[in-house]
């Protein structure tokens, strides 16, 4: 708004620019209705995430109480110690083996209770559980990370060398090879699974991460590669041949005009790439098990230990936004930014 | 700087002829313009002698190198683009100093190159801004400075100022006509503007439909066109064409007018006409002389004042010619007749059958023709 403001007052008895009104009663108005329309919308898409996040730090009863309740009294670790951690719920005979001072609140047993010696062991107790060992959310999380991670790099590097070729040489066939390469996204991908179930068993695919990148490569190399076809088609090709003439390579030139201008397309195929790889759920809990097995299948059988751990669950999935949340963020001046400065005439 | 020739030059885009075989030879220094309207195939030429484009036969040299596979790196010539082609996530510094990067020079000596054409292209005050802010001719400039900064054997220019505005247009030609005679570097230049090509070029090479219609200076595609192309294509307006019938040193003409054909042309159209026939008869608007006594006669059909002359438009007969007059041969109301006479020295003919200029034997050089 101080862009418009200052352009108005700039322009204010030099010329008679429309842009004066901007400043008037009517543009405010304009101006706050907006404001109040794009909160609005921002609360309406925010409430489950802060729903989510609000339950995340609920003890197990506010978090499954109907009504559902939105004042309480913020529990900071249980979730967490919960998300982390595998359990054992202690009847009650076995509690009442602990001095009285170990099953309190867990500051209470972290200072004065001989038995236990970690601070998670001592949250757990106060819930009456036992810590049996971590849990496998940080292995799931990694395989997330290594799967996505992955195949989001190669659908963007294999997408980003073809989607040049595709905008830059005379391919035999090309249009047909394009409209295969879209075709493979026109059946419903869950109509695959267990083709492909059974041909990863067959190749011992099955559960292994290279299994996991490969197939979420192959799924996102389509859009991929039409995205930057795309994208490599608004790049003027004179860039290039200047590039050429001015006694580079085609490589150099690729690598020093083509990738700086199609840093927006990089940006938001990687955005595109990853959000899909990060949120599969299907294929991965048909085809990972134990070893490859990713986040999306693991949080919601975190059920078990009796009962449902809403809180637990809640815990995990903010976790799970993190990182998709990062990559956007970084890469967010890439995708304002426009593709070219305008150094070419269209 | 570099001589460049072009042997038997040949380009197809599947069974189209963007350029038939071609011969050219461009000489150290020269500057050499492709002019034709589009889709005539200079632009390809241009971009083959770049190495752009592959070439589908003939040869390429450049100073006695066959470069006909050469990568364009490796050819020692700039290009400059109709779209300037400034690199867009680049400082204007960074833009010319691009071709010398490539050379791995060192730092001191590339700022100094790239203050060195900085200055003479004046451009010393943009060299921090990215080529969005600059204006068109500054972008130009900039695109000449990359061109000129690695002193290449030989320019390439793809119709430079045809993407500028008019007043911009005017500048640049006559900026890079002096920097060519400064820097004496050898030019080909691609251009469908023939005002354009005959201001600037040391030569012509006028092109249509993938062939080479004439080579010549600006003097002789302009008087001794080659061919009816050529007389139509060049001036503004063209050359007049009137048909007629030879026949004992005289040209019937439209509407009655007898045309005495001048003493030096009559064995050279005996000759090519086989005594009588069909004949064209080419002369400039400026070749036109009116005068009360004049040999032929013609209606003013309209009449344009241009400031320093007046354009007339003649009807002989439902033939439009135009002839130009000075403001001293006073005002030619529409509907009267006039009488002219066609100078003697700038009349020309043509074979309507093959379309090419009928030429005089011993009349000293003619130009140089092709096709």
């Amino acid at each position: 708004m101080g862009g418009v403001k200052a352009t108005g007052i700039f322009f204010r008895g030099t010329t008679t620019s429309i842009r004066v009104d901007k400043t008037g009663i009517r543009a405010r108005i304009g101006v706050a209705v907006r404001a109040v329309l794009a909160v609005a919308i921002a609360v309406i898409v925010l409430i489950p995430v802060v729903w989510m996040g609000l339950t995340a730090f609920k003890k197990h009863a506010d978090a499954v109480a109907v009504p559902p309740k939105v004042f309480f009294t913020p529990r900071l670790l249980d979730s967490w110690v919960f998300l982390f951690t595998d359990r054992l719920v202690l009847s009650k005979p076995m509690l009442a083996q602990y001095p009285p001072e170990c099953t309190q609140s867990w500051q209470v047993c972290l200072k004065s209770c001989p038995e236990v010696s970690r601070w998670y062991e001592c949250v757990a107790l106060e819930n009456g559980q036992l810590v049996t060992g971590p849990s496998k959310y940080l292995e799931r999380l990694r395989n997330s990370l290594i799967i996505a991670g992955c195949s989001t790099f190669l659908a963007v590097l294999l997408g980003l060398l073809a989607g040049y070729a595709f905008s830059r040489f005379e391919i035999p066939g090309k249009d047909d090879l394009l409209f295969f390469i879209l075709s493979t996204r026109m059946l419903p991908a869950v109509v695959v699974t267990i083709p492909i179930f059974l041909m990863y068993r067959r190749l011992g695919l099955h559960d292994t991460h290279f299994g996991m990148i490969l197939l979420y490569t192959v799924f996102n190399l389509s859009l991929s590669v039409w995205l930057f076809r795309g994208f490599i088609d608004e790049i003027p090709r004179e860039y290039e041949e200047a590039a050429l003439v001015d006694g580079y390579t085609r490589l150099e030139a690729f690598r020093k005009i083509v990738l700086p201008n199609a840093m927006t397309g990089i940006a938001a195929t990687t955005v595109f790439c990853l959000i899909f790889a990060w949120n599969e759920y299907a294929f991965a809990l048909m085809l990972t098990s134990e070893k490859a097995r990713t986040l999306p299948p693991f949080i919601p059988s975190m059920i078990g230990r009796g009962v449902v751990e809403w809180e637990a669950i809640a815990a995990g999935s903010l976790v799970f936004l993190i990182p998709v949340v990062i990559v956007t963020f970084a890469l967010r001046q890439y995708l304002l930014r426009g593709v070219t400065f305008g150094a070419i005439r269209q | 700087m570099a001589t460049i020739e072009l042997r038997k030059v040949e380009k197809k885009f599947g069974d189209l002829h963007a350029v038939k075989p071609m011969d050219l030879t461009i000489h150290d220094g020269e500057f050499v313009v492709l002019l034709g309207p589009s889709g005539c195939g200079k632009t390809t030429t241009l971009r083959m002698i770049s190495g752009l484009e592959t070439v589908t036969s003939g040869q390429i040299f450049i100073d006695g190198r066959d470069v006909t596979w050469a990568h364009p790196s490796d050819r020692n010539i700039a290009f400059v683009f109709q779209f300037f082609a400034l690199y867009p996530h680049m400082t204007v510094w960074q833009n010319i100093a691009f071709p010398l990067q490539s050379e791995g020079q060192a730092r001191a000596n590339i700022e100094k190159r790239v203050q060195e054409v900085a200055r003479v292209l004046r451009i010393e005050h943009l060299l921090h801004l990215r080529p969005k802010a600059l204006s068109g001719g500054d972008k130009q400039r900039v695109a000449l400075a990359r061109a000129l900064v690695r002193r290449p054997a030989a320019f390439l220019m793809d119709e430079p100022i045809g993407a500028l505005d008019a007043d911009a247009r005017e500048t640049m030609r006559a900026e890079i006509k002096r920097l060519h005679l400064a820097q004496n570097a050898t030019t080909v230049y691609v251009t469908h503007d023939q005002i354009e090509a005959m201001a600037m070029g040391d030569r012509v090479v006028v092109m249509s439909e993938a062939v080479v219609q004439q080579i010549g200076t600006p003097a002789e595609v302009y008087y001794k066109p080659a061919n009816l192309f050529v007389a139509r294509f060049i001036g503004s307006p063209g050359m007049n064409l009137v048909r007629g019938h030879y026949a004992d040193g005289i040209v019937y003409l439209p509407g009655d007018n007898r045309y005495q054909v001048p003493a030096s042309w009559r064995p050279a159209l005996q000759e090519a006409l086989g005594g009588q026939g069909e004949v064209i008869l080419g002369f400039r608007p400026e070749a036109g002389r009116l005068s009360s006594e004049g040999a032929l006669a013609a209606q003013v059909y309209a009449s344009d004042l241009h400031g320093a002359y007046t354009m007339l438009h003649l009807s002989l007969n439902d033939e439009l010619i135009h002839i130009r007059t000075e403001r001293s041969q006073g005002y030619h109301p529409i509907g009267v007749v006039v009488r002219f006479d066609i100078l003697s020295d700038m009349v020309r003919f043509f074979d309507p059958r093959t379309e090419k200029a009928i030429r005089r034997v011993g009349s000293g050089s003619p130009a140089e023709e092709v096709g």
